[in-house]
């Protein structure tokens, strides 16, 4: 009896401190703006955003001075090892006990999703940038979630569109098996059969599988014109490398259909020259670009990926509107981002959708020859751009029920 | 017909692989008693020092493939000599638990001056081409990849079985007191041992150099799949870790093509029966 009296008083005590230091005027919670950042540090996605993709957000918040009106910016870096669960776990400990004000999800379509429902059930902004499921502004799309850098559906409309337009009519998928490879292989192929080609097969491989070739000898046996290539990463890479050894790539063309710079620097310009692949952003693209990524380049030794760029908009754009509202609320800096056009060195005339899609140019690019490229990381041409509107997925196809 | 044909070869290379790694498992363990997780990353050290080597030195393929084993192998002493030799006479986690942190260590080490998309390490010439055997065409690298894995293993297999060098071995693990009695130094034949084991590791990393990207972790998508194998096989067992690797690549290459969602983990089902029909393994003895 007398614990329970000495801790009523001391609970309310404790409870009054805790409002004292948050008088009501102050818009910023816990006096930090505090923006975490959970992706594949260390695995098969960790070179295309990673540790490096962290980094892309720091320099966003040493560009904007490190606080804002006198409040800190922190930046809270975690590790989801490519699992679903590892990630929304963290998010919520990040929610509940690090005040984190925003979430930037990295690489991996099975944790993006995890996370965007720990987010929605918290109220939290979250801007999913590594992800490429459009399910994250479709089928599960959620009020605060901003798609920001890419999607399956504007992957297959760059890559599909171009293919099957240069003759490729006939498509077999090699899917990495899980949420992202999934879509992305449904994505394709509607765009494949809306263009009027046709999709014969598909095999799915396990997520880092140690060997291709047999996949890649079942898919040489659908006597497909296509292979298209619906993976990512290190998976890609070994896809294209085993492709190479074993002739596939005499009989079939290959479609990269998520392909970063990181992966074709990897395999070397012999091994993709003239390949297709549809990305957001590439760091040569102009002036503006290239003086970015320089500096960049100088911490990492290599350029930047789009993703790692998107990182940097990302957490740009979201300290750009906590400045301007002058809180880090979410409900508020959401509605003040999407009153924003988006321009900085990743897109310009960006803006973000009600279904969280952020709407930006892509572009389809290929894959220069070891000839025509003139320095270290110049390896792509850009044939074609595509606006944003036509990129993204419409409102009449568009399953998310926020957008109706 | 042709499907099987093709796929039934490809899973022989893949279980050349899982032999040669699960062989050198089984030695350590058999031997030392050791589980040694850090297996994978001395797979991966391998194929690294055949990059670094090619890359910065010059050095050929079929040099590496002699200089990489040696390199290794030292490396294998300074582990065995540093760290291991404190831990035989303690619970057998601990060495688990050290290899583990072993590999973990390599592997950070190589994520940070590599990064994870890897390098490429080109074909020799002289196996650059590939061969029509009528139901497939087969890279005439990854014919080569079997028959040095199967000269390797058989080798490594009569060495411990079949010769006194063998069999002074496996009497000094045997009874360690005993064999050094005869003027033997069995702490000395030891660290050759889990040098060998690490050795033959980093053999079988420069043969897979060429075929998949050299990436930090090629060697822990791998090592899972090798532990599986020598458990089936009955942990120490020599012969049972090769029949194993290769019969384990052959279903997991038919398992790609019946149903292949399940080939990553088709082993690991087997070795869950393997488990409850023989707890100690297709080739171990019951204890």
């Amino acid at each position: 009896m007398f614990k329970l009296k000495s801790i009523v008083p001391a609970c309310s005590l404790a409870l009054a401190a805790m409002f004292a230091t948050a008088p009501a005027h102050a818009q910023i919670s816990g006096d930090v703006i505090r923006i975490g950042f959970i992706s594949d540090l260390s695995g098969l996605y960790a070179d295309i955003d990673g540790p490096a993709g962290g980094e892309a957000i720091r320099m966003a918040v040493a560009d904007m001075g490190g606080a804002i009106a006198g409040k800190k910016i922190e930046v809270l870096v975690a590790d989801h090892q490519n699992k679903p669960d590892v990630a929304a776990a963290k998010a919520r400990e990040w929610f509940d006990t690090q005040g984190v004000d925003m979430l930037v999800g990295g690489t991996n379509s099975g944790t993006a999703l995890a996370m965007a429902k720990v987010a929605q059930e918290k109220k939290k902004l979250y801007i999913s940038v590594g992800a490429a499921s459009s399910a994250l502004t479709n089928e599960q799309c959620s009020p605060y979630t901003v798609h920001y850098a890419y999607d399956t559906t504007a992957l297959a409309k760059g890559t599909g569109n171009a293919v099957v337009k240069a003759g490729g009519k006939s498509w077999y998928f090699l899917t990495a098996d899980y949420a992202f490879g999934t879509q992305l292989q449904n994505d394709t192929t509607a765009v494949v059969k809306a263009a009027g080609g046709n999709v014969i097969g598909a095999v799915r491989h396990p997520l880092s599988a140690s060997d291709f070739s047999s996949f890649l000898l079942q898919a040489q046996q659908s006597k497909a014109q296509i292979l298209g290539l619906a993976n990512a990463g290190g998976d890609t890479i070994n896809s294209v490398k085993a492709a190479n050894e074993f002739g596939i790539t005499k009989t079939m063309k290959l479609a990269g259909l998520l392909m970063f710079i990181n992966d074709v620097h990897s395999l070397g310009l012999k091994a993709t020259q003239g390949m297709y692949l549809t990305d957001s952003w590439y760091w040569n693209r102009d002036a503006e670009t290239r003086a970015w990524s320089r500096k960049f380049f100088e911490k990492f030794k290599r350029m930047p990926s789009s993703i790692q760029a998107a990182d940097y908009s990302a957490a740009l754009q979201y300290l750009t509107a906590v400045k301007a509202t002058g809180s880090d609320d979410s409900d508020k800096v959401l509605a003040q981002m999407k009153k924003t056009k988006i321009n900085d060195i990743y897109t310009k005339g960006g803006w973000i959708r009600d279904d969280g899609s952020m709407i930006h140019d892509m572009y389809l690019m290929q894959v220069k020859s070891p000839d025509k490229s003139t320095e270290p990381w110049d390896y792509y041409n850009i044939v074609e751009t595509f606006k944003g509107e036509t990129a993204w997925t419409t409102k009449s196809e568009s399953k998310c029920a926020t957008w109706k | 017909m042709q499907v099987f044909l093709s796929q039934l070869t490809l899973g022989l290379v893949n279980g050349s692989f899982y032999a040669m790694l699960s062989l050198g498992l089984a030695v350590i363990f058999g031997l030392l008693g050791i589980v040694n997780f850090a297996h994978g990353a001395l797979y991966t050290l391998g194929a690294y020092v055949a990059f670094i080597g090619m890359d910065k030195l010059g050095i050929n393929y079929w040099v590496a493939l002699a200089v990489a084993p040696i390199v290794i192998g030292a490396l294998g002493v300074v582990i065995e000599r540093l760290f291991l030799r404190h831990l035989y006479k303690i619970d057998p986690i601990y060495g688990l638990l050290l290899t583990f942190g072993l590999a973990l260590i390599a592997e950070g080490v190589l994520r940070f001056y590599f990064g994870v998309s890897g390098q490429s390490y080109d074909k020799p010439e002289l196996l650059s081409g590939s061969t029509d055997l009528g139901f497939m065409v087969l890279p005439n690298y990854r014919a080569w990849v079997v028959i040095a894995s199967l000269v390797v293993c058989l080798g490594t297999w009569f060495l411990i079985e079949r010769t006194s060098l063998g069999a002074t071995l496996r009497a000094g693990t045997e009874n360690p007191a005993l064999v050094q009695a005869f003027g033997i130094n069995v702490p000395l034949m030891v660290t050759l041992t889990y040098a060998g084991g690490a050795g033959l590791a980093a053999l079988a990393g420069v043969l897979a150099a060429p075929v998949i990207q050299v990436t930090p972790l090629m060697g822990s998508s791998l090592i899972i799949v090798v532990f599986a194998v020598v458990v089936i096989g009955g942990m120490g067992s020599i012969l049972g870790s090769i029949v194993t690797g290769l019969a384990l690549g052959l279903v997991e290459g038919l398992t790609k093509v019946f149903y292949p969602e399940a080939s990553s983990i088709v082993v690991f089902v087997i070795m869950a029966i393997v488990l409850m029909v023989r707890p100690a393994g297709l080739f171990g003895k019951e204890a």
